[in-house]
């Protein structure tokens, strides 16, 4: 085996002599702790090491080995459900083992290798098998069917394959030449797992968040930032979309953020319901916590570790989202360890090559043809939280994060303060998809759920050039038609476009109902502006007391809601159709 | 026992291996380099023995086969290179805790300066402590009341959180955290044990303090850790880790509640600053290092609380914003890792509202886990958001004022712009009252009964109907705690 010895300890990079042979990225050994690292740099014999753990108490002299192996992600049933560090070792068992304080060199599997999967096989001996192609199912979860595949680079003719209970380590079957069939395979972290053709993303990502889905929507397959100052509920969000969002599996990758935080997601998910299959939310989730207080060279892997394990289900078929939060953390991550290697720094210390290590990242989303004989359509979207520091949008991780993704959500410090949530700007934020899923709406409900979406828009931003009028003359001087339009646009942020995420009932609206509370508001626009061109008067509109009811839509239960929607809607435009002009 | 009592003595625990280098090379700043033959460990603690006899301690931050760079922590003035005697103990940075320590005096590295007698050793932890394993950990839930208005109302503070107070310069930081720290209880009725790390705060600061302490009988439950303002400046990397460890050795061996102080902050980061511009690393924003942020997660996350054990520990963090400034990195960076912040607002104090609390941008993240029906009450988080969005449309509307004068508001906008007034003058001013929730509360709904229903979004109707009506009746008993301004 390859080794060495520790030269030079600084922070969280170690440089290693004695490492001649050894390969770029290549997974190491440090010290006598067995505190594993990576390779980053080689220079003659010398290896520079970004160590995963805390290297205080490292001594110059102690031994360094490496694996000969890149960093790995261990792919098979069981993933579903667990809750891993940045180089998928599983917390719980840490706990259970260690205690509850994460001590060093701790080399824990990933997956548990004695647990039984029942193995039923979809291939019969003597066919030939290509990458990505169904060897056989095991029932994951109640939800969720774990297709085990033929890895990337393997293949072969079957000579045996039996149904049974298998662990991990118990081959399934074995090819003609004599190689077991296992049900988990590993893949290296930082190498994009292959697939066949990438597709136009064309399917939204429900999300029931009537913000994204009506007016800034991601589709599957699509990625998304959420930028924002601390405090404007950028891990809310990425929560609430973990929660609601209609896809078959949810990572979500908590990198270099708060401990409670973790604590409350791995709470909170195990007792609360998928709407769509009934099953606890925890089934479909795997969570990478690598809080703030952890090693920051792991936190720079467990974004890899997160979108490897996302890209192995959608080979299954599978629509995956990734949560990220956040990507400023992992940046920083990149910053402390070039530093550390001394490299020349580009803007604001961050290395010159963050842009293309982002790029890198988010193009590993995306909605393709998986390997494998039988066509099948899986997609990984992304969705990543980005903390700017002072919430200046200016600053690097947000503006390389810009050039890639396909929606922004500006995050509004002034919203958030006003407790406007969530508060995603609709001024600055914007979404490159709607084009290529307007089809998709538009199959469903018409050209109007466009035309609606346009006319709020078009309110909203009519609203801001007010209200700069307003600052300077008072909303007294505005004619009623303008103040109106005040009225409705107040009406749209208040009543529409604020969501409470821990409500019960608001926390997710379907499609419908958003499509039906938007319309509501917009016949009430629509019938007050033409009364008032009648003559009646604005008081007269709003002594009907109808905005009332508009504020309370929130609370109609989404199975009611279209009914009772349709019904408020007839109701308005009856009732302000009815008023009459009074002599003036 | 006196608070100007000097550290300076002599480490406690001598290794029995030890190499002595007379090699020191170069020094700069707070950094002293030394030629080695290796085997020096990373953040190992070093000792240094100038030719008077004076020791000082520090610590390798970077050590390689030939080199070593320690950060002297008293600093090198009159150091030089020929004599000074520079000594690795093959360990790093370490201290002696014990259930003891409780009602003692420490200086910044952990060493008794009351006067007493050194405190009996249970335990030596490595400082720097290990991450909590966040599957270990069990979500904050328990409301804390500190029986101020702006916290309990609208900013909660639950065991287990990290909440700091953003102040300014001549800002009563210090007050308002001593009145939390007399006022706060829990509905079970634990108390709270106290581990105070003052960094860079002044002997006045100190002092007061103290007397806080004193008077409300609580000294014998606070470990205090000093390093004040004329105290060596690296040193103060040291205090919080060494204060944290005590904490979690009394919340976690002992089962206590503990309520840690850091105060100022402000004063940590400069000295990290300080030594990182000494090691010439590539600077951050304004001079900082780049890794302050995970410098700063690595204190901050030491709070919160284990699942299947009783106790806690709570983290009240006061830092100074240079300038007022909360962008700037010291707040920015604590904000992105606390849960929450209390700001508070220049503005407030100078028209003598105390505790001049901005509740806008103040926000408590753990606020939903402490309260509702059982831990406050019910109608505690639709209030709260009511306060919140009446007030914010109060204050954009003064603006609107000084513009276009009052006289353009409609009716409803000046019921805003009164109610803003009155929620300062009422809700935040409340000197040094002691408000249970309920008061909190009933002081809440009476600002609210100004409005007319509909403009009540934010309140379930149940709610409204309950609360509103039997409010009224409850208007006149309550009027001691309210100070109306007509």
């Amino acid at each position: 085996m390859l080794s060495g010895m520790i030269a030079r300890v600084t922070g969280p990079v170690v440089e290693a002599k004695g490492m001649a042979g050894a390969r770029m990225y290549d997974v190491v050994r440090v010290g006598e702790a067995g505190l594993s690292g990576e390779i980053i740099r080689l220079e003659n014999d010398r290896a520079v090491i970004q160590v995963y753990e805390e290297t205080s108490g490292l001594k110059v002299g102690e031994p360094v080995t490496s694996t000969e192996q890149p960093l790995m992600v261990e792919l098979g049933p069981g993933l579903l459900g667990s809750i891993f560090d940045g180089t998928q070792r599983p917390l719980p068992v840490i706990s259970a083992e260690h205690g509850e304080f994460i001590g060093a060199g701790l080399v824990v599997p990933p997956l548990d290798p004695k647990r039984k999967w029942h193995f039923i096989p979809r291939c019969a001996p003597g066919e030939v098998v290509q990458p990505g192609d169904v060897l056989g199912e095991v029932q994951e979860t109640t939800a969720i069917t774990h297709r085990i595949l033929v890895p990337p680079n393997g293949g072969g003719r079957v000579a045996e394959l039996a149904e049974g209970d298998y662990s991990l380590v118990e081959p399934a079957g074995r090819y003609e030449d004599g190689r077991p069939i296992l049900l988990s395979q590993a893949w290296p972290a930082r190498i994009p797992r292959p697939c066949q053709q990438k597709l136009d993303p064309e399917l939204p990502l429900i999300t029931g968040q009537r913000v994204v889905d009506t007016f800034f929507p991601v589709p599957k397959g699509g990625t998304a930032i959420i930028p924002g100052g601390f405090g404007t509920g950028k891990t809310v969000t990425e929560q609430t979309l973990a929660k609601w969002a209609d896809a078959d599996i949810v990572i979500y990758v908590g990198c270099g953020e708060r401990g409670n935080e973790m604590t409350e997601v791995l709470e909170e998910f195990p007792e609360l319901v998928d709407p769509r299959t009934g099953a606890p939310l925890m089934e479909r989730t795997i969570l990478i916590a690598n809080t703030s207080n952890m090693p920051v060279a792991a936190r720079e892997a467990s974004i890899y570790t997160g979108v490897t394990l996302a890209e192995y289900y959608r080979d299954m078929g599978y629509d995956v989202a990734l949560m990220a939060d956040s990507t400023s953390r992992w940046g920083e991550a990149l910053r402390e360890v070039s530093g550390r290697l001394e490299e020349m720094p580009g803007e604001e210390g961050y290395p010159a090559y963050l842009g293309t290590r982002l790029a890198a990242f988010y193009e590993r989303a995306g909605r393709v043809v998986c390997l494998g004989r039988e066509r099948r359509v899986g997609s990984v979207s992304i969705i990543g939280a980005v903390s700017p520091p002072g919430g200046d949008f200016s600053e690097p991780v947000t503006q390389n994060s810009l050039r890639i993704a396909g929606a922004f959500w500006a995050l509004d410090t002034s919203l958030a303060h006003r407790r406007h949530f969530p508060a995603i700007s609709w001024i600055r934020s914007y979404s490159l998809y709607t084009p290529q899923i307007r089809h998709w709406y538009s199959a469903r409900y018409g050209e109007e759920f466009e035309t609606q979406r346009e006319q709020a828009m078009k309110l909203l931003q009519q609203e801001a050039e007010l209200q700069e009028v307003v600052q300077l003359v008072g909303p007294d001087a505005l004619p009623e038609a303008e103040r109106s339009v005040l009225e409705v646009a107040r009406m749209l942020r208040e009543d529409y476009l604020q969501q409470f995420a821990f409500s019960e009932v608001d926390g997710f609206c379907p499609l419908e109902k958003q499509f039906w509370m938007l319309k509501v508001i917009l016949t009430y626009h629509q019938a007050c502006a033409s009364a008032l061109r009648r003559g009646v008067s604005l008081s007269q509109v709003n002594a009907l007391k109808l905005k009332d009811e508009i504020a309370r839509m929130k609370e109609i239960p989404g199975r009611e809601a279209v009914e009772r929607l349709e019904k408020l809607q007839a109701e308005i435009s009856a009732r302000i159709e009815a008023l009459e002009v009074t002599s003036a | 026992m006196s608070l100007s009592l000097r550290k300076g003595e002599a480490p406690k625990v001598v290794p029995l291996v030890r190499r002595d280098y007379r090699t020191a090379t170069y020094v700069s700043g707070p950094l002293l380099f030394v030629e080695t033959l290796g085997h020096v460990r990373y953040n190992e603690m070093v000792d240094l023995l100038l030719p008077y006899g004076e020791r000082r301690t520090g610590q390798v931050l970077d050590c390689s086969e030939r080199h070593a760079v320690i950060q002297v922590f008293e600093g090198t003035n009159q150091l030089d290179l020929n004599r000074t005697v520079v000594q690795f103990r093959e360990e790093v940075a370490k201290i002696g805790v014990s259930f003891d320590l409780l009602g003692r005096v420490l200086n910044g590295v952990g060493e008794p300066i009351d006067g007493g007698p050194p405190p009996v050793v249970e335990e030596r932890l490595p400082i720097t402590g290990f991450p909590i394993n966040p599957y270990a950990r069990a979500k904050p839930s328990d409301f804390i009341q500190t029986g101020i208005s702006a916290i309990d109302g609208l900013n909660t503070l639950v065991r287990g959180q990290k909440l700091p107070v953003f102040s300014g310069a001549g800002l009563p930081a210090n007050e308002l955290v001593a009145q939390i720290i007399r006022q706060a209880k829990v509905r079970t009725g634990e108390e709270f044990a106290i581990v105070f790390a003052a960094m860079g705060i002044t002997h006045r600061e100190a002092a007061f303090f103290r007397h806080q302490f004193e008077e409300s009988g609580a000294l014998d439950r606070v470990v205090f850790f000093l390093n004040l303002a004329d105290d060596p400046t690296i040193e103060r990397l040291l205090t919080p880790r060494c204060a944290l460890t005590v904490a979690e050795f009394l919340a976690f061996r002992y089962d206590m509640h503990i309520l840690v102080v850091l105060s100022d902050m402000t004063n940590y980061c400069e000295a990290l600053r300080e030594v990182s511009t000494a090691r010439e690393e590539v600077p951050g924003r304004r001079g900082y290092p780049g890794y302050m942020y995970t410098d700063l997660a690595t204190l901050y996350e030491r709070a919160g609380r284990l699942k299947g054990r009783n106790g806690s520990i709570t983290q009240l963090i006061v830092l100074t914003m240079p300038d007022d400034d909360i962008t700037h990195p010291i707040p920015d960076l604590t904000g992105y890792i606390t849960e929450g912040q209390i700001v508070l607002s220049r503005q407030l104090h100078r028209r003598g509202v105390y505790p001049p609390i901005d509740v806008l941008p103040s926000l408590s993240r753990l606020m939903n886990l402490g309260i509702g029906k059982e831990k406050t009450r019910e109608d505690h988080r639709n209030v709260a958001d009511q306060l919140y969005a009446s007030y914010a449309e109060g204050r954009s509307l003064r603006k609107l004022v000084s513009i276009v004068g009052e006289e353009a508001l409609s009716e409803t906008d000046r019921l805003y712009l009164k109610f803003a007034e009155d929620f300062e003058s009422t809700f935040l001013s409340q000197g040094n009252q002691d408000r249970d929730i309920e008061q909190t509360l009933g002081i809440a709904w009476q600002l609210l009964s100004a409005f007319p229903e509909g403009e009540l979004k934010r309140i379930k109707r149940e709610f409204i109907a309950k609360y509103l009506v039997a409010k009224e009746a409850e208007g006149e008993q309550r009027g001691g705690t309210t100070r109306h301004k007509d």
